[in-house]
Order: structure tokens, then sequence, then C-alpha cells
């Protein structure tokens, strides 16, 4: 340093003056933050920070909501540990809740009960957690949409992408593990599912289930093992892995809807100190406020009306917390015929499939899917502006019909409640449901698929013919016509500024010498996705068909011409 | 004095002597008689038997048969006791208002409490079967909540749902809720398994026991809402519904409105 400095002061000419050292700090903020700077030179990146720009919408707060309740499950999970006891050891009940006095139940039931009835604010902070909870996977299913439809996960976003994937299986895995803390009969019956579940993987399940409980069910081991992982192991990865979702939000920039003077290269919007730290700051507040509302007035798990868990009753309207609905729907699905014997050995796929395999199996397809497209498409290029959905209609279609599919197993595990609530058959909604599960996704796919090609199809029209102003005008020859406004600049980009691929055209499978060839056989498989993809477009109106249409005349009808192919902007082929 | 002893011949001294003389003996009896049983009280007369098959014959006879020996379009009901009939008919079960897989619980109670029982008493008539439930059994009073409740665990709630909400059988029949059902006709639900329902008679759950699910039910009724609304005590299904429904119309319209202020 001394060196350093010498050798500046060397460089001082005579006459020459220092530059004047800024003034020391003068508001007591300014006097912490150099005292800050100094020690950990902590300037340089937090300007760089704050100054990071951000664009506004709506549907970009979606995972703001996730990560405000995964805090507030954090702060009030806290709170929770204070009192919560995660033993199975055996006490008779004395709390303040008569129906359950003098019962013998484990430590973990008792404390909840204790939490919920004599802990002053525990019932509140225990249903603020759940409601929490539920939110979190709610928000950030709904953020996960939003990153599907408007195309967010591609290039160079693949790997934020996959995070969040795993992050989605994580909340649920966690969720899981935290209602079943209480061990009330409805969790228990849960945790006894779940034992059961295991046993049905082939060869090892028995092993697994053993390992897992310490020996037979219940044991003693399971909540204690379930606390560990919900209050440590889980929330600690989630974190982390939160984190990094955070940190690569900020590296590739945050996406932005295509709009004027919006590019691949710019992100228009207002940086983060001071608008995003207020409105986010304010929004944080906002979203605790509500879901301390929520749970001030609305009950989640009344865990006291279920009664200590024992493994002899089993009660009727046993479900899930909604996020597990799925996977219990697909049991209820799934056919008992699934269940066969081999080599003197019971295969119980009827429960495997839906309770073992369907939860990895269905978050594999969701992460792989942007190197999928990406495949398929061959587009390499960095992408920071988004879809609109209908300009890529086979995607959303795809996103419509996956969403359905997973309604569909939603539904089932309401079954019951659906047939005393509607007053029908369990059994006929069952088999409705086991033909939906099939059909439905098709029907969404192809039904969603024309919608997005009609709206594509009528901004194409809005564009060439401006809107209808609903104004008649009669012609001094007695001729009538509507008058159609023309669209003003801005709302036009809006509507022509997006690509449409053309499908890559199908090879023979054979190579230049005629002769079929792994290589040229993979290319015509991805010549027939991308055909899939790509093969019912509609192309953004070009200057030329524009000027074409002004010069017609604004009522004449121009059918939409597939020509002007230089004005398609075509991924890249090859 | 003498006015009396001088009307002492009077032709109507005879019948007052008589009057009174039987209002004596009367008043004397029901002093010193024997205290009837409860079962004496409620014990029937031929005529209410009488009036039961009357009411039987024009409403019942149809489906159950002229003797009540039960036809293609409903069971006998010799044996069935007047357990069965006050509860069937006492809800609105019966008589059916359209055929189905399973006799809802009515709206409307068609007959009055004496029909009822003039009914009751035709049907316990032609054969024993179990007498509606002593008031000290079907008010639970005496009973143990808290036995109650792991009772109703263990043997109801895995068809009528853990707090009575009721839960789906097989092929659109279903176990009702029990929340806000009268005690004697939970007794004697127990006591003679109406449709799909098995019988719990005294010998699986003794009266004490039977005593204390009525009074955990009502325990459990008479507990307010600590948690704010109930949701319909359905579980994780209406829980789920509502979060997506009015939680998450709640933040998203909070985003927008906050995306709409001024930066």
């Amino acid at each position: 340093m001394s060196t350093a400095a010498s050798a500046r002061a060397a460089d001082l000419r005579a006459g020459d003056a220092k530059a004047a050292p800024l003034g020391a700090p003068k508001t007591a903020a300014g006097k912490v933050a150099v005292w800050a700077d100094e020690r950990t030179g902590i300037a340089k990146g937090a300007s760089v920070m704050l100054k990071k720009v951000f664009p506004d919408h709506w549907s970009f707060m979606l995972g703001e909501v996730a990560m405000y309740s995964m805090i507030i499950c954090l702060l009030t999970g806290v709170f929770l540990t204070f009192w919560f006891v995660p033993s199975m050891g055996e006490v008779a009940y004395q709390g303040s809740y008569l129906p359950l006095k003098g019962i013998t139940m484990s430590e973990a039931y008792s404390s909840t009960l204790a939490i919920s009835f004599d802990v002053r604010g525990g019932l509140l902070i225990r249903q603020i957690h759940h409601w929490a909870a539920l939110m979190f996977v709610v928000s950030l299913s709904v953020h996960m949409f939003r990153v599907f439809f408007t195309g967010a996960f591609r290039k160079p976003r693949e790997i934020n992408w996959v995070i969040g994937t795993i992050l989605s299986m994580l909340a649920l895995i966690e969720g899981f593990a935290g209602y079943s803390l209480p061990d009330d009969l409805l969790s228990g019956t849960g945790i006894r599912a779940a034992e059961g579940f295991m046993r049905s993987i082939p060869i090892v399940g028995s092993w697994v289930s053993y390992i897992v409980f310490g020996g037979a069910f219940p044991g003693e081991a399971i909540i204690p093992r379930l606390y560990s992982v919900h209050i440590l192991l889980l929330p600690a990865i989630l974190v982390g892995l939160f984190a990094a979702h955070l940190i690569l939000v900020m590296v590739h920039k945050h996406t932005q809807y295509p709009g004027p003077g919006r590019t691949e290269n710019n992100v228009v919007g207002f940086p983060l100190m001071p608008v995003y730290t207020a409105k986010a700051g304010g929004f944080f507040f906002l979203v605790f406020g509500l879901l301390t509302l929520i749970s001030a007035l609305v009950t989640i798990n009344p865990i006291w009306a279920y009664g200590p868990y024992d493994p002899s009753p089993v009660t009727a309207g046993s479900q899930p917390d909604w996020y597990m609905g799925f996977a219990d729907g697909a049991l209820r699905l799934l056919p008992g015929a699934l269940e066969f014997e081999i080599f003197g050995f019971t295969l119980s796929l009827n429960v495997f499939l839906g309770a073992i395999l369907l939860i990895p199996v269905m978050y594999t397809i969701t992460g792989a899917y942007p190197f999928i497209e990406r495949w398929v498409t061959g587009d390499n290029r960095e992408h920071h502006l988004l879809d609109r959905p209908r300009n890529a209609p086979t995607r959303t279609a795809l996103g419509v019909a996956a969403i359905t599919a997973y309604i569909i197993l939603f539904l089932a595990a309401g079954n019951d409640i659906m047939a005393i609530r509607l007053q029908m058959s369990i059994n006929d909604i069952t088999e409705a449901l086991r033909v939906l599960f099939f059909v439905a996704p098709v029907l969404a796919f192809w039904v969603t698929k024309r919608i997005c090609l009609s709206l594509q199809r009528h901004d194409r029209d809005t564009v060439l013919h401006g809107r209808e102003s609903g104004t008649l005008v009669r012609t001094a020859e007695g001729k009538y016509y509507e008058v159609h406004e023309d669209l003003d600049p801005y709302t036009r980009w809006k509507l022509v500024s997006f690509e449409s691929p053309a499908p890559i055209a199908i090879g023979s499978g054979k190579d230049a010498n005629g002769v079929s060839s792994k290589a040229a056989k993979k290319e015509r498989r991805r010549a027939k996705l991308s055909r899939f993809y790509f093969k019912d477009r509609v192309e953004p109106v070009t200057p030329a068909e524009l000027a074409a249409a002004h010069h017609h005349g604004e009522h004449e009808a121009i059918e939409a011409p597939s020509a002007a192919p230089q004005a398609v902007k075509r991924a890249k082929q090859d | 004095m003498n006015a009396l002893a001088a009307r002492r011949r009077h032709p109507a001294a005879i019948a007052l002597l008589l009057v009174l003389g039987l209002a004596l003996v009367g008043a004397a009896y029901s002093l010193f008689a024997p205290k009837p049983a409860q079962a004496a009280a409620t014990a029937v007369s031929a005529d209410a038997i009488n009036e039961g098959r009357q009411l039987f014959l024009s409403n019942c006879a149809s489906c159950h048969g002229l003797s009540a020996e039960g036809t293609k379009s409903g069971p006998t009901l010799i044996g069935v006791g007047a357990a069965s009939v006050d509860f069937q008919v006492g809800t609105g079960r019966m008589p059916l208002s359209a055929p189905n897989v399973q006799a809802p619980r009515g709206e409307r109670v068609m007959y009055d409490e004496k029909q009822i029982a003039a009914m009751a008493a035709y049907v316990a008539s032609l054969a024993p079967g179990p007498a509606i439930p002593d008031e000290k059994v079907s008010s639970g009073e005496g009973g143990d909540a808290a036995l109650g409740g792991e009772l109703f665990r263990v043997n109801c709630a895995m068809c009528h749902n853990v707090s009575g909400a009721g839960g789906a059988l097989t092929r659109g029949k279903y176990a009702p809720p029990v929340q806000g059902v009268e005690g004697k006709y939970i007794v004697e639900a127990m006591l003679t398994g109406p449709q799909s329902m098995p019988v719990f008679d005294d010998k699986n759950i003794n009266e004490e026991g039977k005593a204390s699910i009525v009074n955990y039910l009502k325990t459990f009724e008479s507990q307010p809402n600590v948690g704010g609304m109930n949701l319909g005590n359905l579980g994780p299904v209406s829980e789920g519904l509502f979060i997506w429904i009015f939680g998450l119309a709640l933040m998203i319209g909070t985003a927008f409105w906050l995306g709409q202020k001024a930066a």
C-alpha cells in the first residue's frame, strides 16, 4: 500500500493539485455507509445492485409472492419450534381442549394442541404458517405457468428453469413433512399411506420402509426424522437453491414483454433503488398482511377435530394438502388390475406408478422441456423479450394440456367429496376421470391451439384494417361502410413484433449418399417435431402488407398471403 | 244441619253419595297405588296400535306389504322395532320421496309425533325389535365426551368423517352428516343400522358408550370455531380450493394494484 501511495505522490508535478477529497459524510446514514464501505468494500457491489433495472408487470410479481410466502413460513416456523415437541412419546392430554381431556396421545400432537389452545397467539401463527405454505406452492406454480407460457425459460435461462423445477418439487416434500408433524389422525393416515407407497417399490420396498421408519410402522422414529427434514435439511436446500435462483435472475437480467423501445439488448423499467425497494418492500408487508388476515378468519387443518393418530381408525374425507392431491388422485384412478404376482412376488404397480413414479417423472419432463424445445427449434439465440402466449400456439397448447392432465388428477383426489357434495356416484366419477385423463388433455391441446391461432389472426386483422370504430358512414353515392381506426404505432408494434418460425423440411432419413444413417434419422425426427410445432402458423404483418392494406382502403378484406417470405423471420434451422 | 237432614231422602242423594264414594276411593287408590313404570306410561293401547295399523295400511303398505311382510320395492318391517320406525319416519326419510339408491334425510317430516308413535307401536307389535331408546342414553347426559370421541373415531369416522361432516360410499350411497342431528336419532341409527350402516347394538357399544358418543357430538358442535370459518369441515380439499380461488385472487389483485401505482 505504501509503495502505491508513494508512487502516486511521485506522479504529481509541481503545481498539480490533488483532487479535493470527498467531504466527510454529513448524515448518519452516510457515516454508516462510509464506515461499512471502508471495511467491506460493499459500495461497488451495492451500487451495481441498486441500479439494477427491472421491468414493471403484475405477472412478474407472482414469484415475489412465492418468495414472501417462503420468508413468512421461515419466520412463523421459528416461532412454532419454540413449543413443538417432535416426539412420539405417549402422554395423557391435560390441556384446555375438553373433548380430548385424558386421551392418550403423542407429545407431538399434545404440543400442537398446546400451540393451538394454550400458547398466546399460537393458533394464529400456526394458521399463518400453514396458509403461507399453501400460498407458497400456489404462487410458485402460477409463477411457473407465467415463465412457461411467455417462453422465459429459453436461453440463457434454462438452468434457472431447472432450479425452479427442483424448488417446486422440494416444496411438495417440505409441505408433506410439515403437515405430517402434528401426528393427528389425518396426517397419521398420510404417513401410513406414504409407508404403503414405499412398500410398493419393487424389490426394495419393504427395506425402504424399514429404514425410513426405523422398524415396523409406526415406530417411534418417524416424527423426529420428519422434523429434522422439515426444519433443517429441506429449508437449507430450499434457501440455497432459492439464492441461486435469484442470483441467476440478476445475472441474466429480467425478461420483459415486447413493446416499443424494448429490445433483446436492454431492459426498460425502473431501478431497484428507490422504486423497487419501496414497491417490493411494500408488497412483502401486503402479502404478510393478507395471509395474516386469511389466517385470522379461516381455519386451516383443525387438528383438534381429527383427534390423535391411532393406526386403527381412518376418517372419511382423508386427503393430503392440495399440492400432493395430484399424486393421491393418480392413486385413486389407477385400476387395481395393475397389481399382479410375478415369481411369487407381488408387484403393486397400481400404487407404485401413481404414488412413487409420477412425481419424479412429471418434474423430469417439466425440467427437460426447455431443452426439448431448443432441440426442435434449433434456436440458439438468447431471448430476453417474452413471447405473448398466443404467438407460440403449440407451446401454449402443450402447457394447457399438461395443466389439464394435472387438474384431472387433482380432481380425482377429491372424488369422494365431489360424490357427496354433488350427489353423484363415486364409481361414475372415477370412471369418468379415468377417461378424461387421456381425452381432456388432447381436447385442451386442440382447443387452445385453435384459440391461439384465432387470436393471432385477429391481431393480423386489426393491424391490417385497424380497429372497428362502430361509426357507419354513408357516402354521397349511398354506399355504407364502417370506419376502421388506424392503430397507433406503439400498439401496432406489439402486434407485429413477433417471430413465426417455419417448420424444417422433412428429409428422407438418408444422408447425401442415399445411405440411411443414425444422424439423418435423428434429423428426420427433429423435422417431424418441428412440423408438429410450426405447421399451423400465422405470420406477423410485414410493412409491405401493411402498406398494401392502406393502399386498398380501410375496409377491403385482404387475404393473408403466405407470400413475402423475405419478411418471415425464421429461427435458425441448422 | 237440619237442612241437610231434611233432604237426606232426596232422590239425588244416592247418586251424589255414589259419586263422592267413587271419588274418594279413586283418590285414595291414586295415592297408595304403586307408581307405574316408565314403560307402562308409554305402553301403548290397542287403540294406538290400531291407529298405527290404519296409517300403515294407507301410507306404507304399498311398498312394505299389507302385513308389513315386504315386497320387491320395500323390505319387511317385521322385527325392525319401534326405533326403526321412529328413525325413518321421524327424520323424514320415510315415506320415500322418490326411488333412489338411498333414502335422503327429508326436508319435511310428514307425520306428527302421535302418528309416528302409533306406527311405531304397530310395527313393534308385529315382532320384538329395538325399542325407542331411553332419554338417558339419547340425551347424552352423563356420557364422557373424550371417551365418546375415541369411540367415534374408531367406529364412525371412516364413513361419517372425523368431524361428522359425512362421507361418500360406493355407487352414489353415502354416510350422511351427523352434525346437528338429535341424539335420539343417532342412537336409533346405531341400534337399527339403517340403509348401509351396520348395527351397533348394546353388545358392540354399550349404553354408556352410546351416551358418550352423543355427548361428544354435542360437545364438538358447541365448541366455538376457534380458528375462524371452518370451510364445511371438509379438510384439505376445501382449504386447497380456498387458497387457489380467494388467496390467489387477493395476491394477483394486490400485485395488479401495485403495478398500476406510479413508480
